[in-house]
C-alpha cells in the first residue's frame, strides 16, 4: 500500500518535473538553472532545449522569491556547444530558417531585458549559440579550463551568427574586435576573454578534493556565480565597468561615421582578398554588423535573421557542413578497438616528415624514439620538434614545463636501442624502393611480433614496400603531409594482407596525434597522390601553353583553393613532382599524360626543386615574402612551349582543366573500390590538397555542379586532349540519371 | 571572544566524535587490537634491533621577526650565527665537539650560498669542522635534520648541529637577463669602442629587474594562488580559515606568555635592541579578520593576508647526536628522532597536500597509528591549507582515488595539534621551520608527558616530509 502511494506521488511528480534538458532549484533567492542534454556528450540549442528554457524562465520570472538567476551546464567540458545544425539542415527554405533566427533573436532579447540579473556561468565550450545566449545575459563567470573556449563559429560552416552575436558583440567589443571574432570564428580563451571584456570574472579549475576535479569545479563556479548573482541584484556588483583610456580613445574616434566606414572598407577589402568572393558569408557579417551599428537595432536584427536564412541555403555553407559531418565521421575509429594500446612509437628518418611525425607524437604522450642514420640528420630533427614545442610556448598555448616534460618523451638516436619495446613504427625515410626494404629488413630483425611497421609513402604502393616482409599482416600506409604539426590529414592505405587489428592500431595512433584520417586502398599514388598527379600533370601543360605562374597560381585560387598550382607544385617539391608524375605515369598510362615530365626533370637537373632549394616556379628568399618568378624555369618552359588552343583556353576553361582531371579521378578511385565512401574522399581532399572548401569536395562538388554539366565540359576538352579527360564509368552514371548523388 | 569559545567548543565536539569514529573503525577491523594497544602504549618504544639510537639534544631558534623589522639590515649568516652561538650557550657544548654542521635556506644570498659554513665560521665553531647548506623549500631544515640523522646512523658522525635560517628583509633581485649578458659580454670586450658599443645597446627595457617570486617553477603558479584553489577543491570556507587563524594566534600568545616558548633565544641585533620574542602574534577579532580582502585570488578568494603565513625573518638550530655519546658528554637528551619520510605530489593540484600523504606513510613505517600520537605539530602555510589537510586525510574517498590506501588515516584531534600556535601566528621563515617544529614536540612532549609526537609538513614542489618522535624518558 504504502509502495503505491511513494509510486503515485512520485508519478505526479514526475509531471511536473517532466522536463529532460533544463532545470532549476531556488537557492535563497537566486534561481540556479542548469542544462543537461541526456542524449549527447555537449549542450546544444535544440528545440526541446529551447522550449524547456524558455519555460524554465517564465516559471523564474513569475517567480517573486527569486532577485537573480544562475545559467550553468551540468556537463563538464561544455556550456552550450551551439545551435542544434539538424535543426537548420532540416529547413527547406530561406524563410523558414530566418524564423528560426527570429525565435533565437526574441528569447534572447527577453534574456537581456530581464529584470533579474542573470549569470551565465561557463564552463567548458560556449560556442555560436551559447556564446550568443551567454553575451544577451548581463554577467559572465568562465573557468580557466582547457576545455573552456568562446567563439563564434559559424562563419566556418558558412553561417552567422544568427541570434543576435552581429548585433551584441560590436556593442560589448568595440568594431574591430567584434569584426575579427567573428569573421575569423576563431575560440577565444578565458583570459583573452576577460581581457576583452568578454567575461567579466574567471574562476579557477580545481585538483582532488573530496569529489572529482570536474564536479567539485563545477560545484565552485556556481557557488561564485551565486555569490555574483545576489551581488547583482543587490547592486552591490555594478554591471558597467569603467571603461579604461584606451577605450575611451577609441569609442571617441569610432564616434565619426568616417572612421567606421574607412573600418568597413578595410575589412570588405581583407575578406575579398582572402575569400576571392567564393564565401558569401563573411560580406553579409559585414552587412549585418553595418546595419545595427549605422541604422540601429530594428534594422540590424531584421538583417541578420534575413541574410542567415540566406545563407543556410547556399551551397557553400551545405558543402562547409557537410565537410563539419565528414570532419566528425573522420575523428572517430571505424575499425573495432586494437587488441593492444600503442606506447611506444619509433620513427625512422628525422627529415621533415619524421621529425614532424615525432612532433605530435610527443605532446600526446607517445614514448617516441627518432632514429636517422647521421647526427647531422638527427640534430636537425630534434631542432623541429623542440622549436615546434617552442613555438607554442611563445604563443602560451602551452607551458614551458609542458614542452619539458613532453621533450621528455623523445629520444633521438642513431642505432636500434629499444627498438625490441616498439609497438609501432613509423617509416620515413627517402622515397626509394631499395632503402625502404633495406630498412624493413632491418627493423624486422629486432622488432617484437606484435610490433606494427608503417610506412609514409606518397606514392609507392604498400604492396611493393610488404613484399619482403616476414609478416605483411603488420605492414601498413601511413601517409602524413606537410609540414605535419599544421596538416589535419592522414591517409591510412591498407593492403589486402593487412590485419584489421593492424589498421585498427594505426587509426587509433592517428586520432590520438589529433588527425583527421581516411582509410583507403593500396593502388600506385593510393588516394591523394592520385587525384593531385593528374591536375599538376594539367598545370604543367598550362605552363607549357605559355601561362604565367602568377596567372596559374590567380586562376587556382580564384576557383577556391587555398595554394596555386605553381605554388603548390614548389611546396611539394618539383623532384617530388617529378618523381610522382614518372610513376604514375608508367603505372596508369597516357591519362596520366598532359604536360610533359621532362620539363620537371629538367627543372631538376638545374636545381630548381622548389621552395626547399630556393628556385622552383618561384624564388623564395629568406625573410621575404614578395616571390617573383623564376625567369631561368620560364626559358625551360619556353623550349618545351606548345601551342594553346583557344576553343579550350579561356580562364574558365583552364580551371575546369584542371579540376575536372582531379574531380574524374577521384570518382574512379571510388569506383575502383581504393575509397570506402564519398565521405572520406571529400575529406582527403579538402583537409590534404586543399580542394575548395567551398565546394566540399570533388564529390560534393560534382552533386552540386551536376555530374552531367562537368561530362559536357570534359566531353569538349576530350576531343582535344584525348582519355585524359576520359570521364568514368560511375562518373558517366551519375550523369546519366541526375537522381543520382553521392550525398544524400 | 565568544566566537573563538565558540569555535574552541565546535573544535572539541568535533575532537570527540573524530575519536569515537576512529576508536569506531579500529573496533571494526580488529576489536582485540585496542586493549592490546592502549595497554603497550606508555610501554612500546621505537628503537630498532641494530639500529643506533638518535637523540635531540636540544633546540634554539632567534625570534622569529616580520621581514622588514628588526632584522632588516641584517644578513642571512648574521641570523644564523645567532642561532648557532645560541644553541653553544645553551647546551655548553664545546666548538671543537661537533663533526659537521648542516644547515637549510630557501631564497639564496649569493654571496654565502654556503651559508653553513659562513655562519659556522662566524659563530666561533672550530674551522676544522665542515659544514654545508641543503635546500628543500620549506622543509629545508628538516632535510638538514634527517641529513644529521644518516649522517650519525651511518657511523660518520656522533655528534651533528642542524638547522636553517631564511632572511626575507633582503632577498636577491636581479638585472634582467639581457642586462646581465650586456655586462658579461662588457667584461669581455677589449677596445673601447667595442665596450661604448655594448653600453649603447643598452635600452630601457634592459633596466627592469627581475624578481623572485614565490611561485612554482613547473606551474608559474604562485603558491597563495594555490592554496586557495586547494580550500576550494576540498570547500573549506572563509569562516574556517579565519577560525583556524585566530586559533593559531591565540594559542601561540598564551603560549608566548605562558613562557612555553622557551627555545627562542634573546639576540642583540647590532646598532638596535635586544630582541627576545616572536613579532608577529597578533589575535585580532573574527570581525577584523572578515574585512579583509582575498590576496590571491580576485574577488571571490578565501586566502587573506591574515589567514596565511607571513613573510618572516629567522634562524633555528639544534644539536643532533648518538645517544652513546650525548649520554656520554653528560647530556639529558630531549627526545629521540625515530621515523621519517619524505613524499613528493602535483605540483599543481596537490601542491600543499604533503601532510596528508606523508602522516599515514610515517605512521605505517613505526607501527603506530593516529591514536598513539599524543602530540602534533604541523606546518602551517596557510589556515586553508590545514583545513584542506585535516579533510584529506578525513576522506576514504581521496586516501582510496589519489593515495592508493584502503581507508583514511583519520585527522588529528584539535586539542593535540599546534596547541602553542604555529606558522601562521609564530612565523615562517621559510627554511627554519622544522627545526622549530621538532624543538616544539619534544618540549611539548616533556611538558604534557606525551610518548610520541609527529612533525608534518607541505613544501614548494609538491613535496612534504613527516617524522616520528619519541620522548626521552623522564
Amino acid at each position: 500500500m504504502l509502495h503505491c502511494i511513494t509510486r503515485r506521488t512520485f508519478r505526479v511528480a514526475a509531471c511536473i518535473m517532466a522536463r529532460t534538458h533544463v532545470n532549476y532549484e531556488i537557492k535563497g533567492d537566486v534561481a540556479v538553472v542548469r542544462m543537461n542534454d541526456p542524449n549527447s556528450r555537449v549542450n546544444t540549442l535544440s528545440t526541446q532545449m529551447q522550449r524547456e528554457m524558455t519555460e524554465v524562465m517564465d516559471e523564474i520570472w513569475g517567480n517573486n522569491a527569486v532577485q537573480s538567476v544562475v545559467l550553468i551546464s551540468s556537463k563538464p567540458g561544455s556550456f552550450i556547444a551551439g545551435a542544434d545544425l539538424n535543426m537548420i539542415q532540416a529547413c527547406t527554405t530561406a524563410e523558414e530558417v530566418t524564423g528560426l533566427s527570429q525565435e533565437g533573436q526574441r528569447m534572447f532579447e527577453k534574456v537581456e531585458k530581464s529584470p533579474k540579473p542573470i549569470v551565465a556561468a561557463i564552463n567548458g565550450s560556449c560556442l555560436g549559440g551559447g556564446l550568443e545566449f551567454a553575451i544577451s545575459c548581463q554577467y559572465r563567470i568562465a573557468t580557466k579550463s582547457k576545455k573552456t573556449v568562446l567563439g563564434c563559429p559559424e562563419v566556418m560552416l558558412g553561417l552567422l551568427p544568427g541570434a543576435g552575436g552581429t548585433q551584441r558583440l560590436p556593442k560589448m567589443l568595440g568594431l574591430p574586435s567584434a569584426f575579427d571574432m567573428i569573421l575569423t570564428g576563431r575560440s577565444i580563451r578565458p583570459d583573452k576573454a576577460k581581457k576583452m571584456g568578454l567575461v567579466h570574472q574567471l574562476v579557477d579549475t580545481l585538483g582532488p578534493g573530496l569529489k572529482s576535479p570536474e564536479e567539485r569545479t563545477i560545484e565552485y563556479l556556481e557557488e561564485v556565480a551565486v555569490e555574483a548573482a545576489r551581488g547583482l541584484a543587490k547592486k552591490q556588483i555594478p554591471l558597467t565597468k569603467e571603461k579604461g583610456l584606451m577605450q575611451k580613445i577609441q569609442d571617441y574616434v569610432m564616434s565619426y561615421p568616417f572612421v567606421r566606414q574607412q573600418i568597413y572598407n578595410t575589412v570588405q577589402n581583407k575578406v575579398m582578398k582572402q575569400t576571392k568572393g567564393l564565401y558569401p558569408a563573411p560580406l553579409k557579417i559585414i552587412e549585418c554588423v553595418k546595419a545595427g551599428v549605422e541604422q540601429g537595432p530594428t534594422a540590424g536584427y531584421l538583417a541578420e535573421s534575413q541574410h542567415f536564412g540566406k545563407l543556410a541555403m547556399t551551397p557553400e555553407s551545405k558543402a562547409l557542413i557537410g565537410l563539419y559531418h565528414g570532419q566528425v565521421t573522420c575523428k572517430k575509429n571505424r575499425f573495432r578497438t586494437p587488441e593492444k594500446d600503442a606506447k611506444t612509437l619509433a620513427i625512422l628518418g628525422a627529415g621533415l616528415m619524421g621529425a614532424g611525425i615525432a612532433q605530435v607524437s610527443v605532446d600526446k604522450g607517445f614514448h617516441t624514439i627518432l632514429k636517422d642514420t647521421t647526427l647531422e640528420g638527427l640534430s636537425r630533427g630534434e631542432q623541429q620538434v623542440y622549436k615546434g614545442l617552442n613555438d607554442k610556448t611563445k604563443k602560451k598555448s602551452i607551458t614551458s614545463f609542458e614542452r619539458d616534460s613532453f621533450l621528455s618523451n623523445l629520444t633521438g638516436q642513431l642505432d636500434y636501442n629499444g627498438f625490441n619495446k616498439a609497438d609501432m613504427i613509423i617509416e620515413a625515410v627517402f622515397e626509394d624502393l631499395s632503402i625502404k626494404h633495406k630498412v624493413l629488413k632491418e627493423v624486422e630483425a629486432v622488432i617484437p611480433p606484435h610490433c606494427i611497421f608503417a610506412t609514409n609513402t606518397s606514392a609507392l604502393p604498400i604492396k611493393d614496400i610488404a613484399a619482403v616482409s616476414k609478416r605483411p599482416e603488420k605492414v601498413i600506409g601511413m601517409h602524413y603531409f606537410s609540414p605535419v604539426d599544421k596538416m589535419q590529414l592522414l591517409e591510412i592505405i591498407t593492403t589486402d594482407k593487412t590485419s584489421k587489428d593492424t589498421t585498427a592500431s594505426a587509426v587509433a595512433v592517428g586520432l590520438k596525434q589529433g588527425k583527421v584520417i581516411i582509410v583507403v586502398g593500396d593502388g600506385p599514388g593510393f588516394y591523394t597522390t592520385r587525384c593531385l598527379a593528374p591536375m599538376l600533370a594539367e598545370a604543367v601543360r598550362v605552363l607549357q601553353e605559355g601561362v604565367d605562374p602568377k596567372k596559374l597560381d590567380g586562376l587556382t585560387t580564384g576557383f577556391g583553393f587555398p595554394v596555386g598550382a605553381a605554388t603548390l607544385a614548389d611546396e611539394v617539391g618539383i623532384d617530388v613532382a617529378a618523381h610522382v608524375a614518372e610513376d604514375l605515369g608508367k603505372a596508369f598510362g597516357s591519362r596520366f599524360g598532359g604536360g610533359n615530365v621532362e620539363v620537371l626533370k629538367t627543372m631538376v637537373e638545374k636545381g630548381f626543386k622548389g621552395r626547399k632549394s630556393g628556385k622552383g616556379c618561384y624564388i623564395y628568399q629568406p625573410g621575404l615574402k614578395r616571390r617573383d618568378v623564376n625567369t631561368e624555369a620560364l626559358e625551360i618552359l619556353e623550349s618545351y612551349k606548345l601551342t594553346p588552343n583557344a576553343a579550350v583556353s579561356s580562364d574558365s576553361d583552364i580551371q575546369y582543366r584542371l579540376v575536372s582531371r582531379f574531380v574524374n579521378e577521384a570518382v574512379l578511385c571510388l569506383q575502383e573500390g581504393i575509397l570506402a565512401s564519398p565521405v572520406e574522399g571529400d575529406i582527403g581532399a579538402v583537409f590534404g590538397l586543399g580542394f575548395p572548401p567551398c565546394l566540399g569536395g570533388p564529390f560534393r562538388f560534382v552533386d552540386s555542379f551536376g555530374a552531367d554539366k562537368l561530362v559536357e565540359k570534359m566531353r569538349k576538352f576530350e576531343e582535344v586532349f584525348g582519355n585524359q579527360f576520359t570521364p568514368c564509368q560511375l562518373l558517366l552514371d551519375h550523369a546519366k540519371d541526375p537522381s543520382k548523388k553521392f550525398h544524400k | 571572544m565568544q566566537i573563538i569559545e565558540h569555535f574552541m567548543s565546535l573544535s572539541l565536539i568535533r575532537t570527540v566524535l573524530l575519536t569515537a569514529f576512529s576508536f569506531c573503525s579500529a573496533a571494526r577491523s580488529l576489536s582485540t587490537s585496542v586493549h592490546l594497544q592502549a595497554q603497550a602504549k606508555s610501554k612500546k618504544t621505537l628503537a630498532k634491533p641494530g639500529v643506533k639510537n638518535i637523540v635531540l639534544v636540544d633546540g634554539v631558534r632567534t625570534p622569529f621577526l616580520q621581514s622588514g623589522t628588526t632584522y632588516a639590515d641584517l644578513m642571512p649568516h648574521d641570523l644564523a650565527r645567532a642561532a648557532l652561538q645560541g644553541l653553544l650557550n645553551r647546551t655548553g657544548l664545546p666548538k671543537d665537539a661537533v663533526d659537521y654542521i648542516v644547515y637549510g635556506t630557501v631564497i639564496q644570498e649569493v654571496k654565502t650560498s654556503n651559508v653553513a659554513r659562513e655562519a659556522a665560521l662566524g659563530a666561533g665553531f672550530s674551522d676544522k669542522t665542515p659544514a654545508h647548506t641543503v635546500t628543500m623549500a620549506c622543509i629545508s631544515s628538516n632535510q638538514a635534520m634527517t641529513t644529521a640523522v644518516g649522517l650519525i646512523a651511518a657511523g660518520q658522525c656522533d655528534a651533528v648541529v642542524a638547522g636553517g635560517v631564511e632572511f626575507m628583509s633582503d632577498v636577491p633581485i636581479r638585472h634582467s637577463r639581457k642586462m646581465r649578458k650586456t655586462m658579461l659580454s662588457l667584461n669581455k670586450a677589449k677596445t673601447l669602442g667595442a665596450r661604448l658599443s655594448l653600453l649603447g645597446s643598452i635600452r630601457l627595457a634592459h633596466l627592469s629587474p627581475e624578481l623572485p617570486a614565490v611561485a612554482e617553477f613547473s606551474t608559474a603558479e604562485t603558491m597563495g594562488h594555490s592554496a586557495d584553489r586547494l580550500a576550494a577543491a576540498f570547500g573549506v570556507s572563509r569562516l574556517e580559515q579565519d577560525e583556524f587563524a585566530l586559533r593559531s594566534h591565540t594559542l601561540a600568545k598564551k603560549a608566548q606568555d605562558g613562557g612555553m616558548l622557551s627555545d627562542v633565544i634573546s639576540f642583540k641585533v647590532p646598532g638596535r635592541d635586544i630582541v627576545s620574542k616572536d613579532n608577529g602574534i597578533r589575535p585580532a577579532t573574527m570581525e577584523q579578520l572578515a574585512k579583509l580582502k582575498p590576496a590571491f585570488i580576485k574577488p571571490h578568494g578565501t586566502v587573506t593576508a591574515a589567514n596565511s603565513s607571513f613573510l618572516t625573518d629567522g634562524a633555528s638550530a639544534v644539536l643532533i647526536m648518538s645517544e652513546e655519546k650525548a649520554l656520554a658528554m653528560g647530556y639529558k637528551p630531549k627526545a629521540y628522532l625515530r621515523d621519517f619520510v619524505y613524499v613528493s605530489q602535483d605540483p599543481k593540484d596537490q601542491l600543499l597536500l604533503g601532510p596528508t600523504y606523508a602522516t599515514p606513510k610515517v605512521l605505517e613505517k613505526s607501527g603506530l597509528t593516529l591514536n598513539d600520537i599524543d602530540v602534533f605539530e604541523f606546518h602551517e602555510a596557510f589556515a586553508g591549507q590545514i583545513m584542506a589537510n585535516l579533510k584529506a586525510m578525513e576522506s576514504d574517498w581521496f586516501a582510496q582515488t589519489y593515495m592508493g590506501r584502503k581507508t583514511k588515516v583519520g585527522a588529528p584531534p584539535m586539542e593535540k595539534f599546534n596547541t602553542w600556535g604555529g606558522s601562521l601566528s609564530l612565523g615562517h621563515p621559510f627554511a627554519a621551520t622544522g627545526c622549530r617544529l621538532v624543538t616544539t614536540v619534544a618540549h611539548r612532549l616533556q611538558k604534557e608527558g606525551g610518548q610520541y609526537g609527529l612533525v608534518a609538513a607541505c613544501a614548494a614542489g609538491g613535496q612534504g616530509h613527516a617524522m616520528v618522535i619519541e620522548a626521552y624518558p623522564q
